[in-house]
């Protein structure tokens, strides 16, 4: 699943923006109506909410349990997903995430938003943003299975069920990257 | 009786179930996408107040999502008490969050951002969701440190109308408030910070928050239908339930309850107390029948695998209570 970045790809970029003329995202309320409906239309079909790290968390496992399967079967967490036969991609959760990565895909097409490209603060380099995404990566994929979803499964399903646990998680994480945000404020601005 | 939501597994099949999730995510995907989630310096502006175009669709979302539940449960075409609401484990979900909310401005994405970012070929999205598969890979290995505190606090199924004590309807109405409050205070930052003119956004958002508003004040009116409603409603099919005689059990499928680790068993004993303390199976709860509509919402907070058991003296006895 990973690209890996080369110097080609840059080429890339540059002709692509070329080819194609990418257009405006969405008006930001417009936006969020829609994905509200999509929400909706989660729980009232299946009861179940949106979610991505779960899903990716799998995706993990699965990687895991391929390189060591003997150790699976010791990790009490890793069990529940992958322990003895059981296959970690077998799971509604894996499903939902594997969506969000076509679905993005084909609106990313069909907007001309599908191109080779680092997005970053105007004062570091690539290589400074591609470091500090794999962290940010790290440790939200850790914080995420610690609380036991992320935005999408604890902030926004949680939040419009009005589950108390959910609301205090999204104030955490707003609260936690506001506080942060002075001390790296130069990978940004 | 009500339909939703589904049952799907029963209703279409595994594989067709599936496919349901997949579109959802589907859709989801092509949301993000189009709402610039994909791009991590908008996601990263909004902690600068310089755009707010991130918390914006997300708290539209989270109140749009809202209503539109709460309004077709008062309805009575969806029952909330069958849909997933994320349980309380509060101090795993603050530590959690908070080291979410660093990844989240050291990164530029959360995990379903990074999946549509890596989907339209960002690079910076690409190497967050390799971080997130070695965050993964990281928890799994040591939370059996501390697994008293990932599984501790534990509160089960806490809605903000118990934590306030309100009604649903006035916490809905009081959650699209906030929101709408908050987009006010957003545009002015945005002013301040970012230089962007609110008046040049389109007028259709006041149009958009007053039918927000309404719809509120529309569920705090109806109301939530309440467990004799309910019961109203399936009476018909569980009434058959009764005559078929599928919900009662017999001792020896009582012993294997008890035995089976895999069941949280219930054992409700509506006799009066005299008859309890003279004998009764060990770890069954003396409830009076007169009690039972308070203990309500301590039943429908128990996990999904549990079993409840009510005993009496006689059958009739214990199907009337």
């Amino acid at each position: 699943m990973a690209e890996n970045p080369s110097p080609e790809s840059n080429k890339f970029q540059i002709k692509n923006l070329f080819i194609r003329q990418s257009q405006p995202y969405a008006n930001p309320y417009l936006g969020g109506v829609l994905l509200g409906l999509v929400l909706f239309a989660s729980y009232f079909i299946t009861g179940n909410g949106l979610g991505a790290s779960a899903g990716l968390s799998r995706y993990a496992v699965f990687i895991e349990d391929l390189i060591a399967p003997g150790h699976i079967d010791q990790v009490p967490y890793l069990i529940k997903m992958a322990g003895g036969q059981r296959n970690p991609l077998d799971s509604w959760l894996v499903m939902v995430t594997t969506g969000v990565i076509i679905g993005g895909f084909v609106s990313g097409v069909i907007h001309g938003r599908t191109k080779f490209e680092t997005n970053k603060g105007p004062n570091i380099s690539n290589q400074t943003r591609w470091l500090f995404a794999f962290l940010g990566g790290i440790l939200f994929a850790y914080g995420a299975r610690l609380a036991r979803g992320c935005t999408s499964g604890q902030a926004l399903s949680g939040g419009a069920t009005l589950s108390a646990g959910s609301w205090v998680v999204m104030f955490s994480i707003f609260g936690g990257a506001y506080a942060l945000a002075y001390f790296v404020r130069r990978l940004w601005n | 009786m009500i339909p939703f939501p589904l049952h799907l597994e029963s209703l279409l099949g595994k594989p067709l179930m599936y496919l349901v999730f997949l579109l959802i995510g589907f859709l989801f995907g092509y949301t993000l996408e189009i709402s610039g989630f994909n791009h991590s310096p908008s996601l990263a502006a909004q902690f600068y107040f310089k755009s707010l175009r991130v918390f914006k669709v997300f708290f539209t979302a989270i109140v749009v999502g809202m209503l539109l539940l709460f309004a077709s449960s008062a309805l009575g075409l969806l029952d909330y008490n069958l849909i997933w609401v994320n349980p309380t484990y509060l101090w795993p979900g603050i530590v959690g969050g908070l080291i979410m909310g660093a990844g989240f401005i050291i990164g530029g994405f959360c995990p379903g951002t990074s999946l549509v970012a890596l989907a339209t070929l960002k690079i910076d999205g690409i190497f967050f969701v390799l971080g997130g598969l070695v965050g993964v890979f990281l928890f799994g290995e040591t939370v059996d440190f501390y697994k008293y505190f990932f599984n501790g606090s534990y509160f089960g199924r806490l809605t903000l109308m118990d934590v306030f004590n309100l009604p649903t309807g006035i916490i809905v109405i009081l959650v699209t408030l906030m929101a709408l409050f908050m987009f006010v205070g957003g545009e002015q930052l945005e002013k301040i910070y970012g230089g962007k003119d609110p008046k040049r956004a389109p007028k259709a958002r006041y149009y958009g928050a007053g039918v927000l508003v309404l719809l509120a004040i529309a569920i705090a009116i109806i109301g939530q239908p309440t467990t004799d409603d309910r019961w109203a409603r399936l009476a018909p099919l569980r009434n058959s339930d009764l005559t078929n005689r599928e919900v009662y059990i017999d001792p020896g499928e009582l012993l294997d309850t008890f035995h089976d680790h895999k069941l949280n068993l219930i054992m409700v004993d509506v006799r009066d107390e005299a008859d309890f303390n003279l004998f009764h199976l060990l770890d069954a709860e003396n409830i009076p029948p007169l009690n039972i509509p308070d203990q309500i919402d301590e039943f429908i907070a128990q996990p999904a695998n549990t079993v409840f058991v009510v005993m009496s003296n006689d059958e009739k006895h214990a199907t009337e209570v």
